[in-house]
């Protein structure tokens, strides 16, 4: 057992155990929790470095004791997972900057920053995960942590959505662990594997394989928020503008696309998948929800709101480009977990900064809003156009990948889903743009909070304009070797073994 | 080492402390109690290692053997039963250390008197108790469980009773049901003795043919321990017995009385009953269970008061007990008898750190009305914790005892094809998430501006003493190797017990 061993799991306690100690702080204890935050966030980054590192090099890093008989805790780094570890590592540090100075001054933050860590942890166990087992045990785990960031503000409209998240998710969580009992009575015990653990070797339970598919789709796709499992979402904007951002662009959301990748990739198989003829039933389900969500989006008023509806359209061409299959539109989908998470991280930061500075919550009362927050109007125009699509932003790649990889694998109907879905990205998004930049200022705002020099603080402003930068980043540095797409790209061909691989021509 | 009589030490070693207490200056009690309680704690803890290490241990009472002398018979089963007394009932006696603790700044002598008294019988009794809880899990005879049985029974009894006021009536029908319990048991016993003319458990087994006297000894000995684990409908005693007892009692009476009798159902079905008796009464219970985890959560929904809430919870975790009978008879191996072995204890850390929770909560607000405790989640953060910890083990959420044992479920129930058990184990985990939630979201909900509840100050034992047992629940899930091997050690449900046992 060399330190190797143990590095997932210390990658995953880095977060836990300053968590844990939080708890126990006192309110005014403000130096300390914030030392430990972010001690906790740069010791969690260092170890991941060291770990992409390895994983490029061709390193497995693996932690494993057995936890009941028969099952196996296993934390395992390779491609994949180091990709949405490193997602929400990056992103969390982030975050928590921007949570300290939205949370200055509001009661209850020792509760809040020991779940908010306790959170990221189970996130990253989810990325590392090893098996099904361990997947449900953080996948669980997850939700507990984020109950009390949804009802923080302890107001009657909190606790409502916190109960509705909790009908949604719980329910989600128990369907996934019958069915992943029921997987293990029918085939045993089995790590995830590239290139999947199933496989053809379980014809001969095909039938019972194919219903077990879906009834974990559909208990994954809760928390992913595929139409119609999506209701909480819209309902839990409730919560502080730093958990919005954690629900939709780092954790819940990303937790349950993740699971569903892995489902297809690591468990089923990507042939397994198409012989038994899924791809295109979760192709089709992503489109609805990518269309449906749209549309919902377009006739919102409260911003958080409008964002919200947007995560669920997008969230699902991660789970369109699985479903279609071929080496291309899978590079699309899993690229754009990390495309999408930076965005919508961006979006939620600016809202929040709007909310907190003006006290605006809706698009109505954006108008002539960029004179007044010239750094945060910027960075949600990036945002925004990286959404739509527009070269050379982030989510230009994505989407380029994904329509290509819909040719590619025979399915020209995606690329009409891409283009509507585009046309309704620019619809709901442009206004508030135009509004902002355009239209003459509503003043009064409705709340004008004391910000010194700067047009909001200093932890608020710096968050949005550094997650801004990085949606043009990885757009224009997108073949660069160290880009989200470049590592996509090496996850892939080790998921498509053989000539058919051929995503290196981009 | 293996000569040391550390079994029959599991059960003189709390009642010596029993009698201690009693004869000692009523002053000392709580000091003469909690070293008893240590030590009784130490002893079970130390027998347990034993069994782990070296085996399945037997030992003879005064060098008489079966079937006339007492034979005492511990193996992994007994162990973790006995491992779950001593954790539960050691951190139970510092909770009652502190919630007992005679008010000697008060002025009315009359009540310091009644303080003082109460506080001495606590320790008495629960002294008394702890060894009769672990002669019935060391007992190797059927008429040496009755006693030991009786003993729990009537020492519960005067437990309640110690709280006065309403619980008295509670207490009253608590008395008639676990005498009623232990005299239909009793029944049992004699039928089975007037057939095979052995008390010896593994024995008794032996002798035991299938036919008409075999079911009626085996019906009538379910009824009454039924009864006296409160399986629905038989349940009516339970929630007023539980809630109105002091709150240490409500989690002894929770975490370990109920679990005496479903021990004893469980060795009657492994060892005595022939199968072709036992299993279509094994399918009655687990229907009954199944009613009892959707009926007993519905209830647990319903009520306004925070201890009557955890009482009907309990009427439901009762159910997941009794599924075991029709369960584990169907799959190969042990795996049905692990779940709920493995039920059994983590549900007496959990529902022992949310009684302690909730017993703390109420003496900080005064009574325990739900309605009225808006808002103070802030000020009793640790009990609130505590209660979800012991929560997410009855959600059967991870990484928990709960966790484990609902994943053992599932896996024997999706091994014999039951779906309405894996339903229905997958629809209690969800309503057990609704009503504790319930209790969570008042600790989260924001304190109204004025009219917020006036704390009293409590003791920080008490919500330190809720939030030990509430992590060993927790860590029952992440460490459940241990446990479940010692579940193994000497084979307690498998065919070689038998053959282990008669010499």
């Amino acid at each position: 057992m060399s330190v190797l061993f143990w590095l997932p799991l210390a990658v995953v306690l880095s977060s836990l155990v300053p968590g844990l100690a939080i708890f126990l702080l006192r309110e005014d204890q403000i130096v300390t929790r914030t030392t430990l935050n972010l001690l906790g966030a740069l010791t969690k980054l260092a170890l991941i470095a060291a770990m992409v590192l390895g994983v490029y090099q061709g390193q497995v890093y693996e932690t494993r004791f057995p936890l009941m008989p028969g099952f196996d805790l296993v934390l395992h780094a390779s491609a994949l997972p180091m990709l949405f570890v490193v997602l929400s590592a990056v992103l969390w540090l982030i975050t928590t900057i921007y949570a300290i100075g939205y949370l200055e001054r509001s009661p209850g933050r020792s509760r809040f920053f020991g779940f908010f860590s306790v959170c990221v942890s189970a996130t990253t166990g989810i990325a590392l995960s090893g098996n099904l087992f361990t997947f449900v045990l953080f996948y669980e785990l997850l939700t507990l942590a984020t109950y009390p960031l949804v009802v923080h503000r302890g107001t009657r409209e909190a606790l409502r959505a916190g109960k509705i998240y909790l009908a949604y998710t719980l329910t989600g969580g128990t369907a996934l662990m019958v069915a992943v009992v029921w997987m293990h009575t029918v085939v045993g015990p089995f790590d995830f594997t590239e290139g999947g653990a199933l496989s053809a070797h379980y014809e001969e339970h095909r039938q019972a394989l194919m219903v077990l598919f879906w009834v974990m789709v559909a208990s994954l796709g809760v928390k992913a928020a595929l139409v119609p499992l999506h209701g909480w979402l819209p309902v839990a904007m409730v919560a502080p503008a730093p958990v919005s951002a954690l629900l939709h662009a780092v954790a819940v959301v990303k937790a349950g696309a993740y699971g569903i990748v892995r489902l297809v990739y690591d468990v089923y198989g990507i042939t397994f998948v198409r012989d038994l003829g899924l791809g295109t039933g979760l192709a089709f389900w992503a489109s609805i929800t990518i269309l449906y969500a749209s549309m919902r989006a377009l006739s919102q008023d409260k911003i958080k709101r409008m964002l919200a509806y947007s995560t669920v359209s997008q969230v699902a061409y991660i789970i369109l480009g699985v479903g279609l299959g071929g080496p291309l539109a899978s590079v699309g989908g899993i690229v754009h977990l990390v495309h999408q998470g930076v965005m919508k991280i961006t979006l939620f930061f600016c809202a929040g900064n709007l909310a907190e500075t003006l006290g605006i919550h809706r698009i109505s009362q954006t108008r002539g809003v960029a004179r007044r927050m010239p750094w945060t109007m910027a960075a949600f125009t990036i945002a925004a156009l990286g959404m739509i699509g527009v070269p050379p932003l982030a989510g230009f790649i994505s989407k380029w990948t994904l329509g290509t990889g819909a040719m590619a694998s025979g399915s020209p109907w995606a690329l009409a889903v891409l283009a509507v879905s585009s046309a309704l990205n620019a619809a709901y998004f442009l206004p508030v743009v135009f509004r902002a930049y355009f239209q003459e200022p509503l003043r009064p705002w409705p709340r004008e909070g004391d910000a010194g020099r700067l047009e909001t603080h200093l932890s608020l402003l710096v968050p949005p304009v550094i997650t801004a930068i990085l949606v043009i980043v990885m757009g224009l540095a997108a073949s660069s070797p160290a880009s989200p797409l470049s590592w996509v790209e090496l996850i892939v061909t080790r998921i498509y073994p053989g000539p058919e691989t051929g995503v290196g021509g981009l | 080492m293996n000569s040391l009589p550390l079994v029959s030490a599991a059960i003189w070693v709390p009642l010596l402390g029993a009698l201690v207490v009693s004869l000692w200056p009523r002053r000392y009690a709580a000091r003469c109690g909690m070293g008893g309680a240590i030590v009784s704690a130490a002893v079970g803890l130390g027998l347990v290692v034993m069994v782990a290490l070296s085996g399945p241990r037997r030992e003879r009472l005064g060098g008489w053997g079966a079937p006339a002398g007492i034979e005492l018979w511990v193996d992994g089963f007994s162990a973790l039963m006995i491992a779950m007394t001593a954790v539960v009932g050691v951190v139970v006696s510092m909770y009652a250390l502190a919630y007992f603790r005679v008010d000697e700044g008060q002025d009315d002598a009359e009540r310091r008197e009644v303080e003082r008294r109460r506080e001495a019988y606590f320790w008495r009794i629960w002294l008394l108790v702890w060894a009769a809880i672990n002669g019935v899990f060391a007992s190797a005879d059927l008429f040496n469980l009755y006693v030991t049985l009786e003993v729990v029974g009537l020492g519960a009894v005067a437990l309640v009773a110690l709280a006065g006021g309403r619980a008295l009536p509670a207490a009253m029908r608590y008395l008639f049901v676990t005498l009623s319990g232990s005299l239909l048991y009793l029944l049992g016993v004699v039928l089975i003795y007037s057939e095979g003319g052995t008390l010896a458990l593994f024995q008794a087994g032996e002798s035991l043919m299938a036919g008409t006297l075999a079911q009626a000894a085996l019906v009538v000995m379910v009824v009454g321990l039924a009864l006296k684990t409160a399986l629905f409908p038989l349940h009516f005693w339970l929630p007023p017995a539980h809630a109105d007892a002091p709150a240490p009692v409500s989690a002894l009476l929770s975490a370990l009385v109920i679990k005496v009798t479903f021990y004893i159902l469980v060795r009657l079905w492994v060892v005595v009953f022939p199968a072709a008796v036992s299993q279509p009464v094994g399918e009655v219970l687990m229907i009954l269970g199944l009613i009892a985890v959707i009926w007993g959560s519905w209830r647990a929904l319903r009520q306004r008061r925070l201890k009557m809430l955890v009482a009907y919870s309990t009427v439901a975790q009762v159910g997941y007990l009794f599924l075991v009978f029709g369960l584990a008879p169907r799959v190969d191996g042990s795996a049905g008898w692990q779940a709920g072995a493995y039920f059994a204890i983590s549900h007496a850390c959990a529902k022992g750190a949310m009684f302690l929770a909730a017993g703390a909560i109420a003496r900080a607000v005064g009574h325990d009305q739900m309605e009225e405790m808006r808002g103070v989640g802030a000020q009793l953060a640790r009990s609130f914790f505590a209660f979800g910890l012991g929560g997410i083990s009855l959600m059967g959420l991870p990484p928990s005892g709960g966790y484990v044992s609902k994943w053992l479920f599932i896996t024997s129930a999706a091994a014999s094809g039951d779906v309405i058990v894996v339903i229905a184990v997958a629809l209690g985990g969800l309503l057990a998430a609704a009503y504790v939630f319930r209790v969570l979201a008042l600790a989260f909900e924001r304190a109204p501006r004025e009219g917020a509840p006036q704390l009293r100050p409590i003791p920080s034992t008490l919500e330190w003493a809720a939030l030990v047992l509430g992590a060993v629940a927790v860590a029952l899930g992440l460490a459940a190797g241990a446990p479940l091997a010692l579940l193994e050690e000497g084979l307690p449900f498998g065919q070689s017990l038998a053959e282990g046992v008669t010499p």
